[in-house]
């Protein structure tokens, strides 16, 4: 497929390496020669050197043959521009990043009368992971699927877990709930599980329940159902505004501290609950004085990754709070992933996971249309959602008998509003909708799954 | 350094490079030539070094632009190194080392020859000849990347150390399609000039031969006065299809997708011009040598149309004509072919944007705070490129007069010594002199000959890959 991305930020940057690796021809538009450089250097796509929001501009990196235009630059108002006058040109699907919450509320409005196929708010999707993550605090991570009747969460086994010794298959009988082992990870490794697995401690595994079954697990691994009751976070920006709303609904209790005056009254104005304090972060007396040791959870926002880190490591060393890192631009993954931080949230990711769902939905739907998509392993193993068609060819059959892929896993069936955990006996029926989990980009559509 | 990297992809081209023997095999067992097992041999030799090399793809595949110039510098030499064997085992060329200049002329395709007489070797020998034009033309890891899964944009770098011109832009976002477009469309021009050929009463084996060496703009011919043999009509078909192969194959992409009023750029328009213009006034001054001015036209159209695309085919010995046709022949070898083609010489747009920049710098300084940018075709040029570009003309006079000063030790005179630099970096075959179009470069000395090798593949490369292989930084691990 021919996707054109405006802005060359870093999410423009994810995007177009993700969406490459998918087996799509990217053109990537941007301003800045030396942007524009050096990912052509450094990834196989075309680049174009311009304002993407030009009719021209457009023109010449070819949007005439394009399908599907996403605009991620910086500024709402430029991304807009650009799919109204792609859409004028050509009869492709666009995709525009809005952040300004201002617009965010009219996010409905917008698609419609524009005639956008989707609009993505990476701070606002960062907002809401980290709103889920704070429900259940003992998981790293927390995704949901069918409407959140579903959920796949990723837990570290602890030392002394009794879960540790324990082989995948004995999970059920053991704890008494009805949960799915998916991916277990060790040492950079990372596999999809089979009933004989053996959990170690310090394995991250990732699971598949319903909400209720998902807290049963928690209590049986010991843990008390203790949602979080009140958050500090640091940094105003538009993440934290997203997430002051969302934490506002549930009726957490929020402490944001920030050091810029003008973002301090914003804040206040917008959210009157929320108590805003006006101070530099990085002075660790204020995050003492503002009871750092006593907070149920710690959301680091700031601009800056290397700051977050840091303010995070220290709400680890001094208190028991969750605490959950925000990080958007270094990538060392593999350094953070080492790192004593219990959740770390990258905006680009979720935003990219997003777009490579509505991209791989559009590409093909045989058997199945794709529903939701999450990568449960960054770039190795993913977890995707479909509505099985009438005439699948995956229907009908009991999934100990279907001759599927090696390393698929059918990991959860939605009938009806009821979540099924499947078993070898099951089938699924039309109009079922079905997580899949398997290694990345190892199949296309849910028709793929079959040998 | 990825050395496991390079070796790979180098077993990769070796296998490759026993694929392209195929062709002058078939050749060979058509005319039912006993020189055929030679090619049988090398090609057992070649495939069985290159799948040890390839057997197993290293975990660690990623290559960075010092990995690109080194594989490309190492790829070509590998792949004369190997393709002059047949010559030389089957004692068509006695000496290894002319074998080697000769295949080094083929690949790079240059054209230039030590052979004084090419119609007594067997039919195999010479349609592997030609047929190196055309794989060293559009470039042979280029072909590799059309067929070959390389990983992710990093084969970018070996399209950029690979293809001429001061930068290169991809037609469409991915390296493989671009090339495999890039091959079409050189594949299909190849075969509509092997048809027009044929149509005018050549036999199978010349058309393919004339059609793969001016496709390349190599020029190695299979009778020993090049084209001056044929008719009229092969002649004028061989000139209109030299211009067409030193035009920007963007241009023919630009043409097929219907962007036509794209396609009349800048440089193009000047390649017109220059070869219109040099046309001309070299017809006003050889008028009286020719009794007809059709066939002056004719003969003076080849031999521009020749040496700018850098081929190097004649028709007529233009050595023999007026100084002033002389020195403009001569003038037209350093500028070359459109960016993008399979022409050699400095290049059109290369030489636009050296020229500007002259000029600008000219104006500021009589305006010292005057801020310009160099422009092509009304969008600046990167200054990276403008100063890169400024790098190479400099590289390329010292390569140029440090090979003069080499070869003329072998007490040859200005006007041959000075043509044959110009003939080999340039990758068009024949200058002035000794080395004129009824010469060739047999006489020079061992040491010479390695010069000009070495010219040769530089002039293709277009010095920094082959320049790189000289640093010792560049072999750090």
């Amino acid at each position: 497929m021919n996707i054109m991305i405006v802005g060359c930020g870093k999410v423009g940057q994810t995007l177009a390496e993700q969406l490459n690796e998918d087996g799509n021809s990217i053109t990537v538009i941007d301003s800045r020669a030396e942007v524009v450089r050096d990912v052509t250097a450094r990834l196989d796509v075309m680049g174009v050197v311009g304002n993407g929001a030009t009719h021209t501009i457009q023109q010449e990196a070819g949007i005439g043959q394009t399908d599907l235009l996403i605009a991620v630059t910086g500024s709402d108002e430029l991304n807009l521009l650009c799919c109204l006058i792609a859409k004028k040109a050509s009869n492709c699907q666009t995709i525009a990043r809005v952040k300004n919450p201002a617009y965010s509320s009219e996010t409905g409005y917008l698609k419609d009368e524009l005639g956008l196929a989707m609009v993505i708010n990476p701070e606002h999707a960062a907002a809401n992971e980290i709103a889920r993550v704070l429900r259940f605090p003992s998981a790293i991570r927390i995704d949901s699927f069918a409407h959140g009747r579903v959920e796949l969460f990723k837990y570290k086994i602890p030392e002394g877990s009794i879960l540790s010794g324990m082989a995948v298959k004995d999970v059920v009988s053991k704890l008494g709930c009805d949960v799915l082992v998916c991916t277990v990870e060790r040492d950079d490794e990372s596999y999809i599980a089979n009933g004989n697995f053996i959990f170690a401690e310090k394995d991250i595994i990732s699971v598949i329940a319903s909400p209720r079954n998902a807290s049963e697990f928690f209590r049986a691994m010991g843990y008390k159902n203790r949602a979080v009751k009140d958050v500090l976070v640091v940094g105003g920006g538009e993440t934290a505004q997203y997430l002051c709303s969302v934490l506002h609904r549930s009726g957490i209790s929020v402490k944001v501290i920030e050091k810029d005056m003008g973002v301090c009254e914003h804040l206040s104005n917008r959210f009157p609950d929320v108590c805003v304090i006006h101070g530099d972060a990085a002075d660790q007396s204020i995050l003492l004085e503002e009871g750092i040791r006593g907070a149920g959870a710690f959301v680091a926002l700031t601009g800056i990754d290397e700051e977050n880190i840091f303010l995070s490591l220290f709400a680890k060393s001094v208190s028991h709070a969750k605490v959950v890192t925000k990080i958007h631009r270094i990538a060392f993954d593999d350094v953070i992933k080492h790192l004593d931080l219990d959740s770390t949230i990258y905006p680009k990711n979720i935003t990219a996971d997003q777009i490579l769902r509505y991209v791989r939905a559009m590409k093909n739907s045989e058997g199945g249309s794709m529903e939701t998509l999450y990568s449960v392993i960054h770039g190795e193993v993913e977890a995707a959602e479909y509505t099985v068609d009438e005439d699948s060819p995956v229907t009908d059959i009991p999934l100990m008998t279907m001759k599927k892929k090696p390393d698929i896993l059918i990991a959860a069936i939605i009938r009806g509003g009821q979540v099924l955990i499947p078993r070898g006996s099951d089938v699924i029926l039309p109009g079922d909708r079905v997580v899949v989990v398997s290694r990345a980009k190892a199949i296309d559509g849910l028709a793929d799954i079959l040998l | 350094m990825n050395y496991k990297m390079i070796r790979n992809i180098l077993g990769w081209l070796l296998l490759f490079e026993a694929g392209f023997m195929l062709v002058p095999l078939i050749t060979g067992i058509c005319y039912g030539e006993r020189e055929t097992l030679f090619f049988a041999v090398t090609m057992i030799l070649c495939a069985t070094i290159g799948g040890l090399c390839a057997w197993n793809k290293p975990k660690d595949s990623v290559l960075y632009a010092r990995e690109g110039f080194v594989i490309v510098s190492l790829s070509w030499i590998a792949l004369s190194l190997f393709g002059a064997i047949p010559f030389f085992i089957s004692g068509a060329i006695p000496s290894y080392l002319d074998a080697l200049f000769e295949t080094i002329s083929g690949f790079s395709t240059t054209g230039a020859s030590i052979l004084s007489e090419v119609e007594s070797l067997p039919k195999c020998m010479l349609m592997w000849r030609s047929f190196t034009h055309w794989v060293g033309g559009m470039g042979v890891l280029v072909f590799i990347m059309a067929f070959m899964p390389l990983s992710g944009g990093q084969n970018m770098h070996i399209m950029k150390a690979e293809t001429p011109g001061p930068s290169v832009s991809k037609l469409v976002p991915r390296v493989k399609t671009t090339a495999l477009i890039l091959y079409s469309i050189y594949l299909g021009l190849t075969f509509i000039q092997f048809i027009l050929l044929l149509c005018g009463g050549m036999d199978v084996f010349e058309s393919l031969t004339t059609a793969f060496g001016t496709a390349g703009t190599g020029g190695f011919g299979v009778r020993n006065d090049s084209m001056a043999s044929y008719s009229p009509y092969i002649q004028w078909v061989v000139t209109a299809f030299m211009l067409l192969f030193s035009v920007n194959f963007s241009c023919y992409y630009l043409l097929l997708i219907g962007r036509i009023k794209d396609v009349f750029n800048a440089e193009l328009r000047s390649f017109v011009t220059i070869v219109g213009a040099v046309t001309l006034i070299v017809t006003l001054n050889v008028r009286g040598l020719f009794d007809t001015l059709g066939e002056g036209v004719r003969h003076v159209a080849f031999t521009v149309a020749s040496l700018i695309s850098t081929t190097g085919f004649a028709t007529e010995n233009f050595d023999a004509w007026p100084e002033l046709s002389r020195t403009l022949l001569v003038l037209i070898m350093f500028i070359g072919a459109c960016a993008g083609s399979t022409g050699g010489g400095l290049k059109i747009s290369r030489l636009m944007i050296l020229l500007r920049g002259a000029f600008n710098e000219i104006g500021s300084m009589i305006f010292p705070r005057r801020v310009k940018r160099v422009t092509v075709d009304g969008h600046p040029v990167d200054p990276e490129i403008v100063r890169a570009t400024n790098v190479y003309i400099v590289w390329y006079m010292l390569v140029f007069i440090l090979s003069l000063f080499l070869i003329s030790f072998d007490q040859f005179d200005l006007v041959t010594n000075f043509t044959a630099v110009t003939a080999t970096i340039n990758n068009i075959g024949p200058g002035l002199g000794v080395v004129g179009p009824t010469g060739n470069f047999s006489g020079f000395s061992v040491f010479s000959k390695l010069v000009l090798m070495f010219d040769m593949l530089a002039g293709r490369l277009e010095l920094f890959p082959v320049l790189v292989l000289f640093s010792p930084s560049t072999w750090k691990k």
